[in-house]
């Protein structure tokens, strides 16, 4: 059986793909975005998963006004990097996981979640700056298969944050109902606070990020009912994007296990946001419920350890 | 029609690109996206007026693009991905773009951005930014309020 094993939410700047291309990470601006992601990598590195489900959105490179989905889930078998004015990312093409991804559509439309299927598409930096970030820059091949899943997030209204939460729950029973054994991530994307658009852009908003982050992590119940005004009024007009982790929530048990943060201003326009969430291994269930109480303290503990170690806040 | 009202339209600065707008601004936004072809820019930038015919835009439309009115254009329809790509053409980086969006030249800007970014508080809404702007004026008294402007972080 395939299984979601965590979920990581990650900025997607495209500036931190211009500078990782052009030799810029060790310059003290970048320096300070990529640090926060050295262990990162280290921790994908070990868990080595078969597939990422990665929630993105594109901006105006695959989707122009002609089209606009909602959620568009990418079957095909490669998806090439897009030119976004620049030439595309020197990044290797990304390879996808059509039969995964086939089954994942199936399951979600009958679900009740109107996926629309695409065959064919380019990704742009929403895609491949996290996956750069996370799986470091490679030359010749990604170290794992992608299924792209674009959400609108450019023309208002997004979907809103609850149904983002509900997809994330039904692509997991997709996930599980699919019967090779596959080591599944899912990733969202974006964010954190940023507007760049009119003439209150460079809005960055701290406070409310780190309580995105913390309620992502402990109570994402409450981050579903946030309103679209109310992540335009407190994150930007284009922090919006923000609906896109709650994707990935939804796809994680209720209870997680936080192992990783980081948090920095700016990444050029942008407030860079990073977690990592781990869904928890089930004792047997004879012993799940004596467990518990003793678990939860341990991980409590580990928690606070890895916070120590891990949180860098900027 | 007059566009219809939205609690959104109370944030300040702000020009949410809806299916309004997205309606409204659909020549501007496949004009910018032609700019992605090279024969397309070169064609834009031999002259300009007569490129613009190739799409259905308005007067308003048509001058806030030959004036690179870039705030004008994103009230008039345009989204900030698409009209990027104006700037693009036009061989400015997106902070130069930002920096004309608001007012300010690109060093204030970047050191703005360095310091932390705009704040939220003074600008969550227009009514808050007005109170904000009030309460400023009452403090610098003496000073010349600068009502104008968007709150910045000191």
């Amino acid at each position: 059986m395939a299984k979601i094993i965590a979920g990581i939410g990650s900025s997607h700047v495209p500036a931190i793909g211009a500078a990782l291309d052009n030799g810029k990470t060790e310059e003290p601006y970048w320096k300070r975005v990529f640090f926060g992601f050295e262990r990162s990598k280290e921790w994908m590195a070990k868990t080595s998963p078969d597939v990422a489900i990665i929630v993105y959105n594109d901006h105006a490179s695959a989707f122009s006004v002609e089209i606009i989905p909602t959620f568009a889930l990418g079957c095909a078998a490669e998806f090439p990097p897009a030119d976004e004015g620049w030439g595309p990312r020197p990044v290797p093409v990304i390879k996808g996981h059509p039969e995964l991804a086939a089954h994942i559509a199936q399951s979600v439309i009958l679900d009740e979640f109107d996926l629309t299927v695409v065959n064919k598409m380019e990704v742009d930096h929403g895609l491949t700056v996290p996956m750069s970030l996370l799986f470091g820059q490679r030359k010749d091949a990604w170290p794992c298969r992608v299924i792209p899943l674009a959400v609108n997030v450019v023309m208002y209204p997004p979907p809103t944050g609850h149904r983002c939460y509900m997809l994330g729950k039904a692509i997991r029973k997709a996930v599980e109902s699919y019967p090779e054994d596959l080591k599944v991530v899912i990733f969202g994307t974006g964010g954190l606070s940023h507007q760049i658009s009119g003439p209150r852009a460079g809005l960055i908003n701290s406070r409310w990020d780190k309580a995105f982050l913390d309620n992502l992590s402990r109570n994402p119940k409450k981050l579903t009912r946030i309103p679209h005004v109310e992540y335009m009024r407190e994150a930007g007009a284009e922090g919006i994007e923000m609906v896109m982790w709650l994707i990935m929530r939804g796809a994680l048990d209720d209870k997680v296990e936080e192992v990783y943060r980081f948090y920095t201003v700016p990444a050029s326009n942008t407030a860079v946001g990073h977690i990592i969430l781990e869904n928890q291994r089930k004792p047997p269930a004879t012993t799940r419920k004596a467990a518990v109480g003793k678990r939860g303290a341990a991980s409590r503990s580990r928690q606070a350890a890895h916070r120590a170690d891990h949180r860098i806040t900027g | 029609m007059p566009r219809t009202s939205q609690e959104y339209d109370d944030i300040p600065g702000t020009f949410v690109f809806d299916a309004e707008r997205s309606r409204q601004g659909y020549g501007i936004n496949m004009f910018c996206m032609s700019l992605m072809k090279e024969e397309n820019r070169k064609a834009f930038k031999a002259n300009e007026a007569e490129y613009l015919k190739r799409f259905a835009l308005t007067g308003e439309q048509r001058d806030a693009i030959l004036k690179r009115d870039y705030n004008r254009m994103l009230e008039l329809g345009g989204n900030i991905y698409f009209t990027a790509k104006l700037g693009a053409t036009d061989g400015h980086s997106f902070q130069h773009l930002a920096a004309v969006m608001t007012g300010s030249s690109q060093q204030d800007y970047a050191d703005m951005m360095l310091a932390g970014g705009r704040p939220v508080e003074g600008n969550r809404s227009k009514s808050d930014k007005d109170k904000s702007a009030r309460a400023k004026s009452r403090a610098k008294a003496k000073s010349p309020a600068k009502s104008k402007s968007i709150a910045r972080r000191k």
